[in-house]
């Protein structure tokens, strides 16, 4: 095994295409190193990404926030001025793990290990982030409910590596919130994950969106569940609409950590629960 | 000498105080050996291979490859470990089940292990041993192994009436009178079955051990474990040694609670060094943990109570079936045992079955086989209640057993903590605290035995009358404190003054584990008689000093006083005077005592709870917990207190998220710590406790052991209240999010 910690993205991207082994991009390694204890990855090369300045560093300019791929999830909820912006998002990055994990973690390598159940994909999905994709010779920005395209299958080609994540510029009114269904209060993976991110107007929600975490393949939008609140106060009828076409959306397994039938009906409800905490945070009244 | 173990109802000095306990530096500066902390020149590193399948049949093990790998050193498989148990199948089956001889019995099970220079080698050498398994059908459910065509797992187990094979492997009966006229004399009859999953006991210690076995066949082994006497009987019976020659050293304990008093990796790891001439070191990683070692039973239980108007039972049944992993045990006969212990009942009858399925070989786990059979009746008590109207706790109350009652097991009871312990939970103000929407309150009560065994400890004066007191019980919640306080209290010093150790095993006698809550109780008694006998001993001196009779002499407050005519004015001599004087009196001072502690005092416990219930969502969250237990006498409150919580703490991980999950293919799905809940901190409220003195009445100070009984009443005092807080009677354990949010679903459709 070898590994590399190059000092740029480009250096990351070239080491990535060049190897014929099996590779691995190092974020923060909670994933990755837990992995390969259990003796169910053994790379032959592995990217440390974490010596990449641009990769470090959360920078804010009038199109919104950029979040460098090594930065832990713990520094995000040091981020004032990002938690305000995006509670949920904050919120949900600060779900993964304990105080140790935090300090490793990252939302670009939760996105990367393209777990169903990440916590802080829904709320991202949510929030309208995107991945900003670099190869050698390329760079892209791709919708975050892209990247992933199955369980621990991502759409990344063979040189690609994800150099950051951006959310919009937020507007006035605005708010978001995820919430995760676990067995446990902490250090659990989420059973049902929803994530809802909208802005108001007038009192009233102007644009929204939903997603869901652990009910299907991959982290999924909802946009039946945004429509079923767009042009509302929130009501109970609207909220029953939401929490109806969050279920229908649902395309769940039964496993070790829940079934079918309790994922779908709780889908709805935490769906239901995060729209109403993402209303009160744009500043709506219930 | 002889001592008498009566309770004497003595005024304490140290007894009773909280002192730092003497391991707590070292264990909170990470100073602390445990079993992967040893090292030994040259040692290698020890790996297991294991069956990937419930139940296959081992057709051939080539390590031919693996051997050739630079850096192996020695390879085992049953092959390399004859069977030198003779008639004793219990041992046998250890035999097999440290090893795999032809049939790999679960998942997890091990068929072979390297010794190498280093984890890396020993993981290639793994993966070039080539092993041709032939599947065989697989039984994981207690259930479905006791039906007729179920898969069986071993031939020698037969049906008792029939001869024919069978997977039950052991059934138990107790209780007395005539259930059926017991159950005619009834206005009210509840029946119910339930069922609990298999749990680990979660020791964040992994198994660990470094052994070292010489080339004339003397050895030593240092390992994790709740009896190293015990290990050393097991692993030299195994591999054909004397006792004398095997010195086992007990780590520091990263919890047991049960399952460190069982053999898994220790034999192997000696088989290996032994191949290899070489130190060998084995460290489970979490997921062997899971799959091999320790899991209590999975049960199915039917209970059926009977009780008049008044609330008095008339009549009880429980039918209790237990898994016992692959081999043969007595778990379902211990649940038989404990069923109704609680209550004073007339007609009362209780069958255990033991039921072998391809799982993992059950281990004791605090308490053994207690929590299940309580979480069924304990559920089913609060049902008559609420039949006939009754507040549970005075239910319970009405039924208590207490001194004199004959225990549905067979004694007759002595002076008991049920009744005091009920009463304290009526009048707990916890009782009366306010309960908000989707809240509930549960209340439940436990029982343990208890047990005493061989004990033997040295009790050693240093040339500075510095105490060292050395015990042969492994310390696994604070013993070497309390032992400590005990020898200080018998001595008339300061605590501070004292130092217990835990020997090794070429430094006392044979200790029975630290098991069945032993550890205070037994080697406290053994304590008592050491610092007695070291007494007279002081006291000799003193007479030879003072050139009195010894009869003159007395011991007080930590020195040997004369007494009587003319001796009025001599000045006491101090334990550290006749310390110090030693040699020129008699050489070194000591007391000794080896004791069968018998009579260790039954314990009860009865609990309240409040959960509050997410009616929409299942998830339940234990807002309040009190813990009332009779301790007999706590020597060291804290430590009493500590196993009040953390067998409550581990009753409610087992109440409501701890299981074994199997696939279909009988394969556990969720070896680790991610997706096997065990609490963590914020899932549990601070948990109360509440002490009752009931002195043991064969005990110098009334002790009664106290480590497991806490782990009893949780299951039950959870159903009842998430039961009181959403109105669904959970009769399945864990009560997770899923199974409540369906039984909430079921009730309204």
């Amino acid at each position: 095994m070898r590994y590399e910690a190059p000092g740029t993205t480009k250096e990351a991207a070239a080491l990535l295409e060049k190897e014929k082994g099996s590779v691995h991009v190092l974020a923060g390694g909670t994933d990755l190193i837990v992995r390969m204890r259990l003796g169910l990855v053994e790379p032959d090369l592995i990217v440390d990404i974490k010596h990449i300045p641009t990769m470090q560093a959360i920078t804010a300019s009038a199109s919104g926030t950029r979040i460098g791929a090594a930065v832990c999830n713990a520094r995000l909820g040091e981020n004032k001025a990002l938690k305000k912006a995006w509670p949920g998002v904050v919120e949900a990055a600060n779900l993964i793990g304990s105080d140790q994990v935090q300090s490793r973690s990252t939302i670009a390598g939760n996105l990367c290990n393209a777990s169903p159940a990440a916590d802080s994909v829904p709320a991202l999905i949510a929030a309208g982030a995107k991945a900003i994709v670099v190869s050698k010779n390329k760079r892209r920005t791709v919708a975050v409910e892209k990247i992933v395209s199955g369980p621990g299958q991502t759409s990344l080609a063979r040189g690609e590596v994800v150099e950051a994540i951006t959310l919009p510029k937020r507007p006035a009114r605005s708010g978001d919130a995820y919430l995760r269904l676990t067995p446990r209060t902490e250090m659990d993976i989420a059973v049902v994950g929803a994530g809802v991110s909208l802005t108001l107007e007038r009192g009233v929600v102007k644009t929204a969106r939903v997603a869901l975490g652990a009910v299907a393949p991959t982290a999924i939008l909802v946009p039946a569940a945004a429509r079923a609140i767009i042009g509302t106060k929130l009501d109970d009828a609207a909220l029953d609409k939401l929490a109806a076409a969050c279920s229908a959306k649902c395309d769940p397994i039964t496993d070790k950590r829940g079934t079918i039938e309790y994922r779908t009906k709780v889908a709805g409800v935490l769906g239901k629960r995060a729209a109403k905490i993402a209303f009160q945070r744009a500043g709506g009244v219930l | 000498m002889g001592h008498d173990s009566t309770y004497t109802n003595q005024k304490f000095k140290v007894v009773g105080t909280r002192v730092n306990r003497p391991d707590g530096v070292d264990k909170v500066t990470g100073r602390a050996k445990y079993g992967a902390d040893a090292y030994a020149p040259g040692q290698l590193v020890g790996l297991f291979l294991r069956s990937p399948h419930a139940h296959a049949k081992i057709k051939k093990i080539d390590v031919s490859k693996a051997e050739k790998l630079d850096g192996v050193k020695a390879i085992i498989t049953s092959a390399d470990l004859p069977d030198l148990t003779g008639d004793d199948r219990d041992l046998t089956d250890i035999l097999e089940n440290c090893m795999a001889r032809g049939r790999a019995l679960y998942d997890g099970h091990a068929v072979a292990a390297v010794a190498a220079i280093d984890m890396q080698t020993a993981k290639k050498a793994l993966k070039l041993i080539k092993i041709s398994y032939q599947k065989l059908p697989h039984v994981t459910d207690v259930d479905q192994a006791m039906e007729p065509g179920a898969p069986i797992i071993h031939d020698f187990v037969r049906d008792r009436k029939t001869g024919k094979p069978s997977n039950v492997c052991k059934i138990s009966q107790f209780g007395h009178g005539d259930v059926e006229a017991g159950f005619a004399e009834a206005d009210v009859i509840i029946e119910k079955t339930f069922k609990t999953e298999q749990t680990h006991q979660g020791y964040i210690e992994p198994h660990a051990c470094l052994a070292n076995i010489s080339s004339d066949n003397t050895g030593e082994l240092w390992v994790t474990t709740q009896g190293h006497f015990g290990f050393r009987s097991t692993c030299a019976e195994l591999l054909g040694m004397d006792v004398a020659k095997l010195k086992v050293t007990s780590s520091e304990i990263g919890g047991g609670f049960g399952g460190k008093t069982h053999v898994w990796i220790e034999p192997i790891a000696l088989a290996l060094s032994r191949k290899a001439n070489r130190p060998v070191k084995v460290v489970m990683s979490r997921d062997e943990v899971f799959r091999a070692s320790g899991p209590t039973s999975a049960t199915s239980i039917d209970v059926k109570i009977g009780a008049k108007k008044d609330g008095t039972i008339t009549g009880a049944t429980a039918d209790l079936r237990y898994t016992n992993g692959a081999f043969p045990g007595f778990w379902a006969m211990l649940g038989s045992m404990i069923s109704f212990a609680c209550y004073d009942i007339k007609h009362v009858k209780s069958i255990g079955y033991d039921v072998i399925v391809n799982r993992p070989k059950v281990a004791a786990y605090r308490a053994p086989s207690a929590p299940m059979p309580a979480f069924a009746i304990e559920s089913v008590m609060d049902l008559i209640a609420a039949e006939l109207k009754m507040k549970p706790i005075e239910l319970r109350i009405k039924n208590a057993a207490k001194e004199g009652t004959r225990a549905s097991y067979g004694p007759t009871y002595g002076p008991i903590g049920i009744g005091p312990t009920l009463d304290a939970a009526k009048n707990h103000p916890h009782m009366r605290a306010r309960l908000k929407k989707n809240q509930g309150r549960g209340v439940a009560c436990g029982f343990w035995f208890n047990f005493g065994g061989q004990t033997c400890v040295d009790l050693n004066i240093g040339i500075d009358g510095s105490v060292n007191l050395i015990v042969g019980t492994v310390d696994v919640g604070g013993s070497r404190a309390s032992l400590a306080l005990i020898a200080a209290e018998e001595l008339g010093i300061p605590y501070e003054q004292v130092r217990a150790n835990v020997g090794d095993t070429a430094s006392l006698g044979h200790n029975d584990m630290t098991d069945g809550s032993r550890g205070t109780f037994s080697s406290g008694m053994a304590t008592i008689f050491a610092a007695r006998n070291a007494i007279t001993v002081l006291r000799e001196r003193a007479a030879k000093t003072w050139d009195i009779p010894l009869e003159s002499v007395i011991w007080k407050e930590g020195a040997a006083r004369a007494t009587g005519k003319g001796n009025s004015n001599r000045p006491p001599l101090s334990l550290k005077e006749l310390a110090a004087s030693a040699p020129n009196t008699g050489g070194p001072i000591a007391g000794h005592n080896e004791v069968v502690a018998d009579n260790a005092g039954v314990s009860f416990a009865s609990h309240i709870c409040d959960v509050e219930v997410d009616p929409e969502t299942g998830v339940t969250k234990v807002i309040r917990y009190t813990v009332i237990q009779d301790a007999g006498k706590a020597v060291h409150p804290d430590y009493v207190e500590g196993q009040l919580q953390g067998g409550a703490a581990q009753g409610i991980g087992w109440a409501l998220n701890e299981e074994y999950v199997y696939g279909d293919d009988g394969c556990l799905q969720n070896p680790g710590f991610l997706d096997y809940r065990i609490p963590v901190c914020s899932d549990l409220p601070f948990i109360d406790t509440q002490i009752l003195e009931i002195p043991n009445p064969d005990h110098p100070y009334g002790i009664r052991g106290v480590g497991e009984t806490s782990i009893v009443p949780p299951l039950a005092a959870i159903g009842n209240a998430v039961s009181n807080a959403v109105g669904v009677r959970m009769n399945h354990t864990p009560m997770s999010p899923i199974r409540i949010l369906k039984a909430i679903e079921d009730s309204k459709a």
